[in-house]
């Protein structure tokens, strides 16, 4: 990335696609850049902070990012998202299974190149 | 013994589309080929839920759209050698297979030899010295009554009852991605140590397992990630070599697709860290993993890695976890957030006055409800634009199914006393399960397996 690319910034939906998954109280959310390019950028804007300061009105702990840079993919796991999880929540969605579509309306600055155009 | 096998699955949990196996099955045959179907139904909290149905009726407590799922591809599977696994027994696999063998003495099939995975339940051990693996929060085991503890089986007692011949083979809990690794290791005669080979049949089980999320389904984002017809989503089939090359495909002539970003996604599906994904077969490890588009539905997915297996067995016990009570109303219209946000405010004020014993949540369901936390933070400070209609939700957590009841009447009662213009209300209260994860030795279980004809079985 030269330092005269423009920066667009989007909802990460627009960069990267991803699926939430729950074990008990714990949620895994995966993200995975449409281009492979876009993944080095998105390390350093999707850090762990970032990803917990998305989720604290729901009462998250902590938040483990696991990279993996072949794929390429990020995975996250957030410690106690879920508010009891299936067995205990007060949620709709007690799985938490919507929830990686609230990461993927987290705002990140990338490159044009990286974002597509699509529906709003 | 051939050098290629195909597993397809028709089945990823219990709900799923029941007209599923019926191009998964045609495709297998199509293809020529030894090749094995497999079905899973079973949740962390299914065989609770079961274990309930059985209490009312001891001869039920399986899945119940089990006659529905198999009666239209029994035949064609028998004809055809291709064997069927399924957890489909959940509470009851001894009862999961007397339907099945009433099934096939009607199909005229009464030499079908099915097998019955036995050892998962496991009520009988002493909680209290286990060892605690993970529980969900706040949860109180002293107080609720175990409804289940089942412990997951390896594929062994699969291969066993393969080995005594089964056609069908009916599991209560055992590891998801077992039930396709077992009739790879039926087939090519794989030992349970070659960790390399145990890892790439556990991760096509693992892709698999949960129907068509590798197929396009949970995946289909119009606009982003469009998928053809998705209302006719062709379920997976995984085609595995003997040296382990292994590829993902679907059944042929149906919707979806199989691509690289798919199986991207179903990869981390409810995984934690990649490196070491945990199943009672293998330790899985993901991050060596690449994918290569062969065209027309195809994935090659090379770089799986595994390791021994852990040394200990996963358990989980499912307990009574008291009562969900939920009432829900909507405003439409002019002013409705106004009138929403009083209902909400009502209804909580209703519940403090009434001292019910219940912990509540309201959601503004239309302005923001998935995604908000307990507080309500999120449509407490929403300061957008109004919308067309807000669905108002109260849910509480009770120990009583009366005090669940009595609040979510509450929703009911604002059709005379609460906001102008509120409709629609529905209201019901839902028994809770709550669950505790438990790690046992190997030596406190004893896995094994029956196999009869259908004819000695349906007697």
């Amino acid at each position: 990335m030269s330092n005269a690319e423009e920066l667009v910034e989007v909802p990460l939906h627009r960069v990267a696609h991803g699926r939430a998954g729950d074990k008990g109280n714990r949620l895994n959310i995966s993200v995975m850049p449409y281009d492979p390019g876009a993944w080095a950028v998105l390390a350093g804007q999707l850090t762990e902070e970032a990803v917990l300061a998305l989720y604290a009105h729901r009462g998250a702990t902590g938040v483990t990012r696991y990279d993996l840079p072949l794929l390429p993919a990020f995975n996250f796991v957030i410690e106690d998202v879920l508010e009891g999880g299936v067995n205990g929540s007060l949620n709709l969605d007690g799985h938490g299974k919507s929830n990686s579509y609230l990461l993927l309306g987290m705002k990140v600055r990338v490159p044009e190149r990286f974002a597509r155009q699509g529906p709003d | 013994m051939t050098n290629l096998f195909r597993v397809g699955n028709c089945a990823g949990f219990s709900g799923d589309r029941v007209d599923a196996p019926g191009p998964v099955v045609d495709t297998l045959i199509e293809l020529g080929g030894p090749a094995a179907i497999f079905f899973e139904v079973l949740g962390e909290r299914t065989v609770a839920l079961a274990q309930l149905e059985k209490r009312r009726d001891p001869a039920r407590g399986y899945e119940p759209m089990l006659e529905r799922l198999l009666e239209p591809i029994l035949r064609r599977c028998v004809d055809h050698g291709i064997t069927i696994i399924g957890n489909f027994g959940a509470a009851n696999p001894p009862g999961a297979a007397k339907v099945i063998a009433k099934l096939a003495l009607r199909l005229g099939l009464p030499d079908l030899r099915i097998g019955v995975v036995h050892g998962d339940d496991v009520r009988n051990l002493d909680l209290a010295r286990l060892e605690v693996y993970e529980a969900d929060a706040m949860l109180d085991t002293g107080s609720g009554e175990i409804v289940s503890a089942n412990a997951y089986l390896s594929a062994k007692p699969i291969v066993e009852a393969l080995r005594k011949g089964a056609q069908v083979v009916v599991t209560g809990r055992t590891g998801d991605p077992s039930l396709a690794l077992a009739p790879l290791v039926h087939h090519f005669g794989w030992a349970w140590d070659d960790w390399e080979k145990i890892a790439i049949g556990s991760a096509a089980g693992h892709l698999l397992e949960c129907g068509a999320q590798v197929t396009g389904g949970y995946y289909y984002d119009p606009g982003y990630k469009d998928i053809p017809d998705p209302a006719n989503i062709g379920f997976p089939i995984a085609e595995v070599h003997a040296d382990g090359r292994l590829v993902i495909t679907k059944a042929a002539r149906t919707g979806g697709l199989v691509n690289p970003q798919v199986v991207k996604e179903q990869l981390l599906y409810e995984i934690h860290d990649p490196a070491c994904y945990l199943t009672p077969d293998v330790t899985l490890d993901f991050t060596g993993v690449t994918l290569k588009d062969l065209g027309a539905d195809r994935v090659q997915v090379s770089g799986i890695r595994g390791g021994p297996a852990p040394a200990k067995v996963k358990a989980t016990v499912c307990f009574d976890g008291g009562w969900l009570g939920e009432g829900e109303i909507s405003y439409a219209g002019p002013n409705c957030l106004a009138r929403a946000r009083a209902a909400a405010d009502v209804l909580l004020e209703r519940l403090r006055i009434r001292k019910l014993d219940v912990q509540p949540r309201v959601d503004l369901i239309g302005v923001t409800s998935v995604h908000d936390g307990d507080s309500g933070s999120r449509w407490r400070s929403f300061d957008g634009p109004e919308p067309r209609d807000i669905r108002v939700r109260l849910a509480v957590s009770a120990r009583t199914q009366d005090d669940a009841d009595q609040a979510a009447r509450e929703a009911l009662a604002l059709y005379c006393c609460g906001p102008a213009g509120g409709g629609g209300v529905r209201w019901r209260t839902t028994p809770r399960i709550r669950t505790q994860s438990y790690l046992l030795a190997p030596e406190d279980l004893s896995p094994g397996c029956s196999v009869d004809t259908a004819a000695g079985i349906a007697q």
